[in-house]
């Protein structure tokens, strides 16, 4: 068997067996085992052998090997702190603290094997090299995810899946039409919408159609990668569903969602319109930044905090491609930074919230007194989040400023930076009255299993803020030159 | 040829101003029915089977699975019509007209090939445009469901009529149908959630 379907298959065959295995014990060793089986073969396919094509449809370039080892690598670690999430999540009905209602967790049977449909679903997006194929991948991806974010059954998680599914839905029939326009471009008799006909043919394709095809492939994945004004469903989605599945859809789900635009602007670039494609990625990514700074300014939620600065940083990746040249190895770059903090947040949002039972900041303070290990996480993860020195974040945001003023382009970098300092002051207020607060508890014994993930995030977090190593920038810069960027 | 574009025009206004939920369910059921022909008719001169496939799909889920599944769901939550929508029922049919117009005019002004059909876009146009606007439209869940299934039937009349070439990406939109069939469930937990939440409050 080919060894990238089985990347997509293992998931996928753990996934449905495990609705059907009733012992916990042997559903969680297989739920280990699948991510530990997909995470090697994910490296060893992205980067220790040349780059290969498995079936027509399904293959590897730079970009996919780029995603695909961090999609994987998140995956790892959402398992390791899921293990202990699941085990100390009641199966009885509850009542729950927040809203006062009663609730009753999704059983672990189906909550494993949607974690784990999930991830095969997303590995298919990042695999395939068929537009039609990676569309019905990222659908895939909705629908394994609904019911995570379901998991805790009440009445606000039933609201923000619902919404999540209504907005996803219209955005994937958005994104359709994109492909039938797709369709329309392709010179005549030739009946093949694979990535690879399409850049062979790229110099004959209509321009008309191909930019009506970004169009709609930009607001219809846009809605699913988080983009403004079509981010509605995030911060409900992001805040109710459980910290891991937070961690996934944030660090792993949007980045498919982004490949899916990255794909249609590989196309347009090959075809010799590439700033058409650009010009809109600077105004979604300018518009998506300054919505998330304005609603990060006054969050009360802190799980919605890192929702809404989960927009920002998606509005930063679509600007970075946008500025292009230097900006996309840039825009590359910070798509991993963002991925690595983004969901070591959100697992240590995970075990603040264990502790305190609420959402509210200002109920939580002192948490450097509390929960010591947990606190400074959540400290570092914050000063890694806005962008500050040695934190990998503040060099991908930089390389992007860089290529900005490298092309002129004022007005953007201005927006940009204006944009960063408004997200800095609403993120900061939060932060230090959490972390410094005045506090009478006592210290409470934190839970191993339940650090150890966010831990190695911050040292990958620390690490590529202060070195590359060199396989992985020439990845990213081939993969950057894919999208028609410039190698460093 | 023209009938059925008037058909679905027709069809889509007259949802637009009805608050019975099963007379709007069984309309769409008959969109449905005449959008699975539109392939088989489209193609009268070369026949394939995947094309066949096509039209037959469209006919099976959108003219009878997905309109059966959505009675069933009213039946069982016993909700007959939308008695306060966002915008009233007049309006949206006058929202209606403006939107036939203003998809009008981009089907004659986009340029299309000459081999389509500008009336066969226009409605799909316009059944896009009436779905997405029901549903912010329209306050029950069920109603919802129903503006998806025409806005995802405006997606198979566009498919149809501009990337016939392509059956294969255009029976991809049948798979939009999960999304209703799983917004049904939705309902069915809404309600069961309010029963929930009513028995939690009465103890």
């Amino acid at each position: 068997m080919n060894i990238l379907i089985s990347i997509i298959l293992i998931p996928a065959i753990a996934g449905t067996a495990s609705y059907f295995i009733p012992s916990n014990k042997f559903r969680r060793w297989l739920w280990g085992s699948a991510a530990v089986i997909h995470l090697l073969l994910s490296v060893y396919v992205s980067f220790l052998i040349p780059h290969m094509q498995s079936i027509s449809w399904i293959g590897m370039d730079a970009l996919s090997a780029l995603f695909l080892s961090l999609t994987s690598l998140l995956f790892m670690m959402v398992t390791i702190y899921g293990w202990g999430y699941v085990s100390r999540e009641p199966a009885e009905q509850f009542a729950d603290i927040e809203t006062g209602g009663f609730l009753k967790n999704t059983p672990e049977s189906i909550f494993t094997g949607s974690l784990l449909l999930f991830l095969a679903a997303m590995s298919l997006a990042i695999l395939s090299r068929h537009f039609g194929l990676q569309w019905m991948a990222i659908e895939a991806t909705t629908l394994a995810s609904a019911p995570l974010i379901y998991y805790h059954q009440n009445r606000n998680s039933l609201a923000a899946a619902w919404r999540y599914l209504i907005l996803c839905s219209v955005g994937i029939a958005v994104a359709l039409m994109g492909i039938f326009f797709i369709g329309l471009a392709m010179p005549s008799g030739i009946k093949d919408l694979t990535l690879q006909a399409l850049l062979l043919h790229a110099s004959q394709l209509n321009h008309k159609w191909l930019q009506v095809a970004f169009i709609l492939m930009l607001v219809g994945y846009g809605t699913k990668m988080g983009l403004a004004p079509m981010h509605n469903w995030l911060p409900d989605a992001h805040s109710e569903s459980p910290s891991p599945v937070s961690a996934l859809l944030s660090g792993a789900l949007l980045n498919c969602a982004f490949l899916g635009v990255l794909r249609i602007q590989q196309v347009c670039s090959a075809g010799g319109i590439a700033a058409f494609g650009q010009e809109l990625l600077i105004l979604f990514g300018l518009i998506s930044m300054g919505t998330a700074a304005i609603f990060l300014l006054g969050q009360v939620d802190y799980k919605r905090m890192l929702a809404y600065s989960s927009v920002e940083h998606m509005g930063i990746l679509a600007l970075g491609v946008g500025i292009g040249g230097l900006g996309i190895f840039g825009a590359l770059l910070h798509a991993i930074n963002h991925s690595i903090v983004k969901a070591m947040l959100f697992l240590t949002a995970g075990n603040i919230h264990y502790r305190f039972h609420t959402k509210v900041s200002s109920k939580i303070t002192g948490l450097g007194k509390i929960m010591p290990i947990t606190g400074l996480l959540w400290f570092a993860g914050f000063l890694a989040i806005v962008g500050t020195p040695p934190f990998g974040i503040f060099l991908s945001e930089f390389t992007i400023l860089r290529a900005g003023i490298g092309q002129h382009l004022w007005l953007v970098i201005a927006l940009f930076l204006v944009f960063l300092i408004v997200a800095f002051i609403g993120m900061a207020g939060v932060f230090i009255h959490m972390f410094f607060g005045r506090t009478d508890a006592h210290p409470y014994r934190e839970n191993r299993g339940a650090v150890r993930p966010i831990i190695i995030f911050a040292l990958l977090a620390l690490v590529l803020g202060l070195w590359i190593p060199g396989w992985l920038t020439k990845t990213i810069q081939q993969a950057a030159i894919l999208i028609g960027g410039v190698a460093n | 040829m023209t009938a059925i574009p008037v058909i679905l025009i027709l069809s889509c206004l007259f949802i637009l101003g009805s608050s019975r939920l099963s007379v709007a369910i069984r309309v769409v059921a008959v969109q449905g029915l005449f959008l699975g022909l539109l392939p088989l008719i489209r193609s009268a001169g070369h026949f394939s089977v995947a094309i066949l496939i096509l039209g037959l799909s469209g006919i099976i889920f959108k003219g009878v699975l997905l309109p059966w599944l959505m009675q069933t769901v009213v039946k069982h939550t016993g909700v007959q019509r939308e008695s306060a929508p966002y915008v009233a029922f007049g309006t949206s049919i006058l929202i209606g007209v403006l939107l036939l117009g203003l998809s009008t005019w981009m089907a004659i002004n986009m340029g299309f090939p000459a081999n389509t059909s500008l009336l066969m876009i226009a409605t799909a146009m316009f059944l896009i445009l009436v779905g997405l606007f029901l549903m912010i439209g329209r306050r029950l869940p069920i109603m919802q469901c129903l503006a998806y299934l025409i806005l995802e039937n405006g997606v198979y009349a566009l498919g149809v009529s501009i990337s016939l070439e392509f059956p294969l990406i255009v029976e991809l939109g049948i798979l939009l149908d999960i999304f209703v069939a799983v917004f049904l469930m939705g309902n069915l937990l809404f309600h069961l959630d309010r029963n929930l939440q009513d028995n939690g409050n009465k103890q």
